[in-house]
């Protein structure tokens, strides 16, 4: 092993500083050459008008976006970090940086050892070749030499459980068993420390617990991961330590369950309703601005409680300032996992004129499980695929259970993503043959 | 901060230290020669991809030249009489055309190699180099086999191979090296400018008019040749002919505007492309 030589409990990893900012107009849209000749063209009155700037005290600060800001962290060898935090909190931005894939704006990050990124299951799997075929190209793109492949190969096909389709292209195989060849691969890069994103939420919970105890045995080794999930579960237990981030900083750090718990109990925010009374500061840009935001049962206001008995609408209303705006409205709606229980666009509506509008849909009863709602909020132009706003959490809903006449003695939780009540249609095909009522009597 | 990263254990090779945004110095090539297996990998995923799901496979490489020469004998060279340096057209067209293959096959596809790759840019960290240059050398499998039916012209017109021969592997490099020096300034806008991928195709085409691939340089007036020459596929295609067939002037003039030109170019694609990577997963 590559590892033995390092001793548990050695720094491995200093950040010193780190900083990325993103100039936010160049994330959203690119700028075509056109674009940029005409801004050079008028560059020299920009210029002009910059350094004017710059004397009054202060960059525009619109155009620009702090994904990190200051994080400054250690990590020792052994050590299983958990990183939590909303979407957008620079989560993936950080194990970009460590990754080597974006160089941090400001500060810098000393590293020990060979470093493996699996930001996404199946990095470079190209679906017209075999899995025999893939698994060399995607251990190779991950970082591992051809001998390591080749001593490891018999070893991944058997994690990966599809070694009859071994020299069939992956486009041909299902997406689970698609998945499992790819995290086969993942799991056996043997780098001193593993940047891990999110990629254990997929595949069915029996692989995801073979992958959860992969990532333990590394940490086990004396190798270091770096886990960034939504999933607090498994924070709670595979991780060493967590640290919990918001708007690119470091605001929480300790073990494990007491991040995950403070982060569920404050940085979470619950909040049924929102309303922006002012036009000028409510969230948004020139095209279009938030003004409420709001999840109430059917009959209800806010403040009511919504049980998975009860049906209950999301309802937003916002200002389109732009008249030419053909805008899509698409709501995401996400539950404490992080895994998105369903979007709703207003794709296929009548065409909105400028103003105030009000939107709403409504979601049935017996549909919903039980647990914390976050609602996103994003829009954009019709036809294209230019984000012009983007609201994670705007507002944050529970759904309670009912004390139920349904499920006699079970009080636990109902597995699935959702708690759908179905229908059901029984017919009796045949009655028992009267001969065999006898037996069934004794038994 | 006084205390020292405890790095016992590691050699000082696995140090790595990430650090705000200054431009790589140097070419990295002894990053590049740890990454080989990686270039390996990539070139043989574009050629084992490329003819997937056709028909006749790799014998497309032969007969999308073929079918070109055959095109260009039969109007300029039949109808329109179109001179040929002595040589028989057909063979005269054939080989340049086999070049241009090579040249603009390299020349696109690595301009658009970091884009068909964004998937692996955005999520793994390697030398971005790799990436243009697997697509080149995929592109000389290509070559490799339309060069072949070279052979077979040069029987057919009972030509013999010269001494000129071993020239031959220059232009190829030439050739190589011109494509990749383009394709590198090309693939580095494209990341920041969709504009390139209108841009190529023009590109491409008015390049190809502007090689003597269906004609030869001497029908270029005089007092243009100046200019002519300094595109620097001239040399390498007078050059190439001359190389397989050995017949007439050894085109010096024209391969050595063609070395200058290729250096320029490849020196500065490669110190654009190095100094704009960092920023490749941020704008892709």
């Amino acid at each position: 092993m590559p590892t033995s030589s390092k001793t548990t409990g050695s720094i491995a990893i200093r950040c010193e500083e780190i900083g990325k900012r993103y100039l936010i107009g160049e994330q959203v849209r690119r700028k075509t050459l056109r674009e940029k000749i005409e801004e050079a063209a008028r560059a020299p009155i920009r210029w002009f008008s910059s350094a004017w700037y710059r004397q009054g005290g202060g960059e525009n600060e619109n155009t620009e976006l702090w994904a990190l800001r200051e994080l400054s962290l250690e990590i020792r060898c052994g050590e299983v970090l958990g990183i939590i935090g909303r979407n957008g909190s620079g989560k993936s931005t950080f194990l970009k940086i460590l990754g080597g894939i974006t160089k941090p704006t400001e500060g810098r990050a000393i590293i020990s050892g060979r470093i493996g990124s699996l930001l996404e299951v199946g990095t470079g799997f190209h679906s017209e070749l075999t899995g025999r075929e893939n698994i060399y190209l995607n251990g190779a793109i991950l970082g591992m030499t051809r001998r390591e492949i080749e001593r490891k190969f018999d070893e991944i096909v058997e994690f990966s459980e599809c070694g009859r389709m071994l020299d069939t292209p992956v486009k041909h195989y299902s997406s689970g068993m698609y998945v499992r060849l790819a995290f086969a691969v993942a799991a056996h890069l043997e780098t001193e420390i593993l940047l891990v994103d999110e990629v254990l939420a997929v595949g069915d919970a029996a692989f995801q617990k073979k992958c959860l105890g992969k990532l333990g045995d590394a940490a086990g080794d004396g190798r270091i991961v770096l886990f960034v999930s939504h999933n607090m579960l498994a924070v709670d237990n595979l991780c060493t330590r967590a640290i919990c981030l918001h708007e690119g900083r470091v605001i929480l750090e300790g073990s494990p369950g007491s991040v995950t718990s403070r982060y569920l109990q404050h940085w979470l925010p619950k909040f049924k309703e929102v309303v922006y009374d002012d036009i000028e500061t409510a969230p948004g840009n020139d095209i279009v601005r938030l003004r409420r935001a709001c999840v109430r049962p059917q009959n209800g206001v806010s403040s009511d409680e919504i049980t998975v008995r009860s049906p209950f609408v999301v309802e937003f209303e916002y200002w389109i300032l732009d008249p030419n705006a053909n805008l899509i409205a698409c709501v995401q709606v996400f539950n404490e996992r992080g895994i998105s229980v369903f979007t709703a666009a207003t794709i296929g509506q009548p065409r909105t004129p400028a103003g105030l509008l009000r939107r709403c849909f409504f979601v049935p009863a017996d549909f919903m499980n039980i647990g914390t709602y976050n609602v996103q909020l994003f829009m954009y132009f019709s036809g294209t695929t230019r984000i012009t706003v983007s609201w994670d959490d705007i507002a944050t809903f529970e759904i309670h259970d009912v004390a139920s006449e349904l499920r006699g003695d079970y009080h636990g939780e109902w597995p699935g993503v959702v708690r759908p009540r179905f229908d059901w249609k029984t017919e009796v095909l045949e009655p028992l043959p009267a001969q065999l009522t006898g037996t069934q009597d004794r038994t | 901060m006084t205390s020292s990263v405890n790095l016992q254990g590691a050699d000082s090779s696995a140090i790595v230290i990430v650090r705000s945004a200054e431009p790589s110095r140097g070419l990295g090539f002894s990053e590049l020669w740890r990454y080989r297996e990686l270039l390996y990998f990539l070139t043989w995923r574009d050629i084992k991809v490329r003819y997937k799901q056709t028909l006749l496979g790799i014998l497309w490489a032969v007969l999308q030249p073929l079918a070109i020469a055959l095109t260009l004998s039969l109007f300029l060279g039949r109808l329109a009489k179109m001179p040929s340096g002595g040589l028989p057209y057909p063979v005269f067209a054939y080989a340049g055309i086999v070049m241009w293959q090579l040249f603009s096959q390299a020349l696109t596809e690595s301009s658009n190699s970091l884009l068909a790759n964004e998937q692996l840019i955005t999520k793994v960290y390697f030398p971005r180099l790799i990436i243009p240059l697997s697509a080149v050398l995929a592109s000389l499998l290509d070559f490799a086999i339309s060069f072949v039916l070279i052979i077979f012209f040069l029987l057919y017109y009972r030509m013999v191979p010269t001494v000129a021969m071993v020239t031959l592997p220059l232009m190829v490099c030439l050739a190589v090296a011109i494509a990749m020096g383009v394709g590198l300034w090309l693939a580095s806008l494209n990341v920041k400018y969709r504009d390139v991928r209108y841009t190529l195709g023009f590109l491409v085409q008015f390049w190809f008019l502007a090689t003597p691939i269906a004609y030869p340089t001497s029908v270029v007036p005089g007092r243009w040749r100046i200019w002519y020459g300094l595109n620097p596929m001239v040399g390498v295609v007078e050059g190439f002919r001359w190389a397989l067939c050995g017949i007439g002037h050894a085109p010096i003039l024209l391969v050595a505007v063609s070395v200058c030109v290729s250096v320029v170019i490849l020196v500065s694609g490669l110190y654009y492309f190095r100094r704009t990577e960092d920023t490749f997963a941020d704008f892709i």
